[in-house]
């Protein structure tokens, strides 16, 4: 409890009498960098607008550095969002974006310009100082909504789906600035995402949400090689996940007879660990892609599709062949629910 | 072209009576002789310069003018808030209030002016140059509302929440971050509210009494004992003022993307 800076207890968010948000608990470390993921309507962006003050908690607190803020309005928080439309004002310069929160702040002409300056050298955006919102790209705009953020020094700042909008290389430039900005300033980062990738390549910790509730909280590497349950590793990219009964694994398309039995309710596999090619079953290719390294099948068998992959080397099955495969229980991740 | 020619006729003939009237307007002010007619007695300006020494229209138009430009700031400054209010909250009964908001449009001109000579003027014993004011201010409400909700509808919340969070007040961020960003609509308002309280008949028609006349009352009532050409002259400067004002407020505002 004690390096906890931002602590969210017993927090329960409702729009009128829909709670998007029943009970949530969260501890969050000073200078860490948190992911809240999840598929949409699961609360992350309800938990976020909470943090920042947008909304009003139904019941519970909110504490940010040791001070209760439950009641506090949003512009006392002393907390920074960057939307995901970034919600620059339009008419103002780059500039004058920059330095609208400082003005607010009874502070001096040239703190003002000299603060400004430096937020947006920190964004790689001071030759464009003059221009307004308008004139500039996609990643530009991002950014300078970053600065201006930032240049409030927040206790926290929070970033509303950062990379959502912007096109793949632009993507990896901003998930760099990121995480170059955090290590500069060392600010406390939540963002809210969908994106498992997203939320795998920038967080330290990643907090699963479904239906207003944590399903699962760790660094990246565990929720990606253990998640605990079938709807974390569906997000993690688990494809294949099955019903286990006894020696029999089974979906609603069918089941299919193993030659084991495990202690879970549920296993999962990566189209990775999927054997194709050999094996006990056989199974249909309905779809292939190729991938670089490998070629990625989709096949039709018992338990419904399947999704494999198979190395490129292994020469290519075409649509209609059919194929051996196997769903081996050591490549298997054992699920505790769904 | 030859295919087209009955879409050409169609556009000739809608652009005579759209503007041809205006033409014949501007002619008949040019009449060398006494009496409004079309074709013009001979060409001069006398008409047009005689305009400006009856004394009744000097007084006239300035009270069109007050009424015009202070009923059109007053129906701003309730309407913009109204139309932020039912733009941002859902209010019970948003609808409704929409709907009485837009009635001084819907119902006939005549009906309001009777109705507020009625019940206004006549009971609470208003002046004319307040009862004026007063109706004026009404029926100029309905253009801001509607004008100034369609450019606030384009304006995102996320930017004022944006604007909060960086320190702002409900009441500065809404200063410092809306007002600047719907201010062509703001504007195109006022100029619709303008001339629509500028020739405004019917309404003023009723609340008018001695001395205290709107300028197209005046006009009318001018025209009622002399039947000269003064008239139609006026009403050309007045056509030229109104375009040059809705062509400034186009060339520098766009004024249409709002209307």
């Amino acid at each position: 409890m004690s390096d906890a800076f931002v602590s969210l207890t017993d927090l329960t968010l409702a729009y009128g009498d829909t709670v998007a948000v029943p009970n949530l608990n969260l501890d969050i470390r000073e200078g860490e960098l948190i992911a809240l993921l999840g598929p949409s309507g699961c609360g992350k962006t309800t938990t976020m607008r909470a943090i920042a003050g947008l909304m009003t908690a139904k019941s519970g607190t909110i504490k940010i550095d040791n001070r209760d803020v439950t009641r506090v309005a949003a512009n006392k928080r002393g907390i920074g969002l960057v939307f995901q439309s970034y919600a620059l004002f339009p008419h103002l310069s780059a500039f004058e974006n920059v330095a609208f929160g400082l003005r607010l702040k009874k502070m001096s002409q040239s703190d003002i310009t000299t603060r400004t300056e430096a937020g947006l050298k920190t964004v790689g955006l001071s030759h464009l100082a003059d221009r307004k919102p308008a004139e500039m790209s996609g990643g530009q705009q991002q950014r300078l909504a970053l600065a201006r953020s930032l240049v409030m020094e927040p206790k926290v700042l929070l970033l509303d789906e950062p990379l959502s909008n912007l096109d793949a290389r632009l993507r990896l430039e901003m998930r760099n600035e990121l995480q170059r900005v955090q290590r500069q300033t060392g600010v406390t980062m939540v963002f809210v995402t969908h994106d498992q990738s997203e939320a795998l390549a920038l967080a330290d910790r990643i907090v699963l949400m479904r239906d207003g509730l944590i399903e699962q909280i760790g660094t990246p590497d565990e929720l990606y090689n253990t998640p605990k349950t079938a709807f974390a590793a569906d997000f993690m990219g688990f494809e294949n996940i099955f019903q286990l009964s006894g020696q029999t694994l089974s979906n609603d398309a069918g089941q299919l007879r193993v030659p084991y039995t495990a202690d879970a309710p549920y296993l999962g596999w990566r189209p990775g660990d999927v054997t194709i090619g050999a094996g006990d079953h056989q199974g249909h290719v309905t779809g292939v892609a190729f991938a670089g390294q490998h070629r990625e099948y989709v096949l039709d068998t018992a338990i419904g599709f399947i999704r494999a992959d198979a190395d490129v080397h292994i020469p290519a099955y075409a649509i209609g062949d059919p194929v051996q495969f196997d769903l081996p229980l050591q490549t298997a991740r054992a699920l505790v629910s769904a | 072209m030859a295919r087209n020619w009955p879409t050409w006729l169609i556009l000739g003939l809608t652009l005579t009576f759209l503007i041809g009237p205006f033409f014949i307007i501007i002619f008949a002010g040019m009449s060398a002789g006494n009496s409004l007619a079309f074709p013009p007695d001979g060409l001069s300006l006398k008409w047009y310069y005689k305009v400006f020494t009856i004394e009744s229209f000097r007084a006239s138009f300035a009270l069109s003018m007050f009424l015009a430009v202070f009923g059109t700031l007053a129906a701003l400054v309730m309407g913009i808030p109204a139309a932020y209010a039912l733009n941002r909250y859902k209010l019970p009964g948003a609808e409704t209030i929409r709907t009485i908001v837009a009635a001084p449009i819907i119902v006939p001109g005549i009906i309001v002016g009777l109705a507020l000579l009625r019940y206004l003027v006549v009971p609470l014993n208003f002046t004319i140059t307040m009862a004026l004011f007063f109706s004026h201010t009404a029926l100029v409400l309905p253009y801001a509302v509607r004008v100034v909700s369609s450019s606030l509808n384009n304006l995102r919340s996320d930017m004022e929440e944006a604007a909060v969070l960086l320190g702002c007040s409900r009441l500065q961020a809404f200063f410092k971050v809306v007002l600047p960003n719907i201010r062509g609509g703001v504007l195109a308002a006022f100029i619709l509210g303008f001339v629509t309280s500028f020739n405004q008949v019917p309404v003023s028609l009723f609340l008018s009494g001695p001395g205290v006349r709107t300028l197209p009352i005046d006009m009318l009532s001018y025209m009622e004992i002399t039947y000269d050409p003064s008239v139609a002259a006026l009403s050309a400067l007045l056509a030229f003022l109104s375009v040059a004002i809705v062509f400034i407020a186009e060339k520098f505002l766009g004024f249409s993307r709002y209307v």
